[in-house]
């Protein structure tokens, strides 16, 4: 080594060690970046369970409710409704709710603990927009075969009474059902399941 | 008078001495050799920068009253429309300019279309470009949950959830750009920071490179003659002539007449029966009722409705991403070595008519209530918009191309 001569492999070497932990930095950096957009705690902290009153609902009658930011639906389904269902398992894409689309207790043909009491969060499983309740009576243009559902209007994806998802229309599986109980026999607790199943 | 000009001339000196101004001043305006036979489609690249400068002055002003939680900005927005001093104005020409900036790109990048500006080497021109539009597509969109109406929130639903149905990073995906679990007043302040801040830093930086590019190859014309190739003894384009001041001039007629039509959108018709604002933005976002009919905002329509013709949710999502991304493919997909429309063969000429008219009647399409007729319609537009990308290097390659002259036509 003689002075004023360029070592090109030390200077290689120092350049491509500056390059890798500077990298290393930048790249560690970017985790706060990332982490700070997620949930905070705060609003990972809202959500707690809420009670709702059904002892004013009427057979076909629905009620929406914002539960965690999102409406859930309760629809109180009348026998010829709850006949209605099995009808219709061979135009919906999954009749026996074989995909995780609900708690295993509302994994029946309802997909409820009661029969009577659909409870569903309200929004399409396709680009999440809230669809419409349409019941057979309802001039809607659904076709003569509607047995009362929901429609999306975004869309166009239908469900049936029990939030099953029909075929042929873009959205991919069921309604969402959330976890909930029977307080009693007029108080459904939403959000929170222990103590049933 | 002689002695304030020799002090003005003394001044530049001392300026050039230290910063390149007569240079810059020279590069890209006084001696920037652009091509003498342009014509009207050359209007819209310098109307949109028009624009953006209206977008970011209007925008500065609009914060000064805007308030981005989801307790306050309705009802901000409705403050700034009652009871500020001018704030009905300021507010028309931010929502027109949207619109506005989205016809003048529309038309800039159609003119590539019709003249091969995106062919070789404008390749990287093309590219700078196509990055702007998706950079203005993020614009919009996080501006338009701003006013949080019913159509801000649902249209901001619908998008996050296109991307929470990309197979499995899709719902940690659409959390982690919502921040939450559904749109709130968390989505709502960050997507102000992105629509303030973030975007508009990205869109500059974007424009600078665009227009740094587009002076390093220089412009392409009508005739898609590269005039750079004969050149007077000077070394200056035959075919070329000063920037400044044949094309400022020229460019600042297409500024009076745009801001003549701008300015009855914004004063007469500014919510243009509902296409630059639509009616339900004007009801308070409700969480739990989505309106009977939501349709984007016209820019976005023609995507949307490949969306919603394909009765697939990864599908629709899949072919909406793709049809934006194809453009980026242009300058490889096409395989004539003609640029301009004036000497393609019909092959050419047939597909960008069809493709065209697919793009409008999918933009239609998408504003309308999804009937079946029209579904079954928006299938066969969709089909025809991807044929015009997936077949390009075989109708391009094998088209009865005209000879293209060695001089531009003039006039």
């Amino acid at each position: 080594m003689h002075d004023g001569e360029i070592d090109r492999h030390r200077r290689r070497f120092l350049t491509t060690a500056a390059t890798v932990v500077g990298g290393v930095g930048v790249a560690a950096s970017s985790i706060p970046f990332i982490s700070t957009m997620m949930p905070s705690a705060k609003t990972k902290a809202i959500g707690a369970p809420i009670e709702v009153d059904i002892s004013d609902m009427k057979p076909g009658e629905r009620k929406t409710v914002k539960w965690q930011g999102k409406p859930v639906w309760i629809l109180r389904r009348s026998q010829e409704n709850l006949n209605a269902l099995s009808s219709l398992n061979t135009e919906v894409r999954d009749p026996d709710s074989s995909e995780e689309q609900q708690p295993p207790y509302a994994k029946n043909e309802y997909r409820s603990i009661k029969p009577e009491y659909l409870v569903v969060i309200g929004l399409c499983t396709h680009l999440g927009c809230s669809p419409s309740y349409v019941t057979a009576a309802d001039q809607e243009d659904l076709g003569p075969d509607w047995k009362g559902g929901f429609f999306c209007p975004c869309h166009g994806s239908r469900f049936d009474l029990a939030g099953r998802v029909f075929k042929g229309v873009p959205a991919p599986a069921n309604l969402v059902v959330p976890r909930y109980r029977f307080v009693t026999d007029t108080r459904i607790l939403l959000g929170d399941d222990t103590g049933t199943g | 008078m002689d002695k304030i000009m020799k002090y003005l001339c003394a001044l530049l000196d001392w300026i050039d001495a230290r910063f390149p101004l007569t240079k810059l001043w020279n590069e890209h305006l006084a001696k920037y050799y652009a091509p003498k036979n342009f014509n009207f489609w050359y209007f819209f690249g310098s109307l949109a920068l028009l624009v953006l400068v209206i977008q970011i002055v209007t925008g500065i002003w609009l914060t000064m009253n805007y308030k981005p939680s989801a307790e306050d900005a309705f009802a901000s927005v409705e403050y700034i429309m009652r009871d500020v001093e001018w704030g009905w104005w300021m507010r028309y020409m931010h929502s027109t300019g949207s619109s506005a900036f989205f016809i003048v790109i529309y038309l800039h990048m159609f003119r590539a279309l019709l003249y091969g500006s995106f062919k070789k080497p404008r390749e990287l021109l093309w590219l700078t470009g196509m990055f702007i539009y998706l950079t203005l597509m993020g614009e919009a969109f996080f501006g338009y949950l701003l006013p949080w109406g019913q159509m801000s929130y649902w249209g901001a639903q619908v998008i996050i959830s296109l991307f929470g149905a990309i197979p499995v990073i899709g719902d940690s995906l659409a959390l982690w750009i919502r921040g939450d679990y559904v749109v709130s007043d968390v989505t709502l302040n960050r997507f102000f920071s992105f629509h303030v801040i973030a975007m508009p830093l990205v869109l500059l930086g974007l424009v600078f490179v665009h227009i740094l590019a587009l002076h390093e190859v220089g412009s392409n014309n009508p005739d898609g003659v590269e005039i750079k190739k004969k050149k007077d003894e000077h070394g200056i384009p035959l075919d070329g002539i000063p920037f400044h001041p044949y094309y400022t001039v020229k460019d600042i007629v297409g500024v009076v007449v745009f801001l003549i039509f701008f300015s009855m959108v914004v004063f007469y018709n500014p919510e243009m029966g509902g296409y630059f604002l639509e009616h339900n933005n004007f009801i308070p976002a409700d969480p739990l009722k989505t309106p009977e009919h939501i349709a984007p905002v016209w820019y976005f329509t023609p995507y949307y409705a490949i969306l919603r013709a394909i009765p697939s949710q990864v599908a629709g999502v899949f072919a909406m991403g793709l049809a934006v991304m194809l453009f980026f493919f242009l300058p490889w997909l096409d395989r004539s070595p003609v640029k301009s429309i004036r000497y393609r063969g019909w092959k050419y000429r047939l597909a960008l008519t069809a493709f065209t008219i697919s793009f409008l009647a999918l933009g239609w399409l998408g504003m309308q209530v999804a009937i079946p007729t029209y579904t079954w319609l928006a299938r066969v537009f969709s089909v025809i918009y991807f044929m015009f990308f997936v077949f390009m290097p075989f109708y391009t390659s094998t088209d009865n191309d005209k000879p293209v002259p060695e001089r531009v036509r003039y006039p």
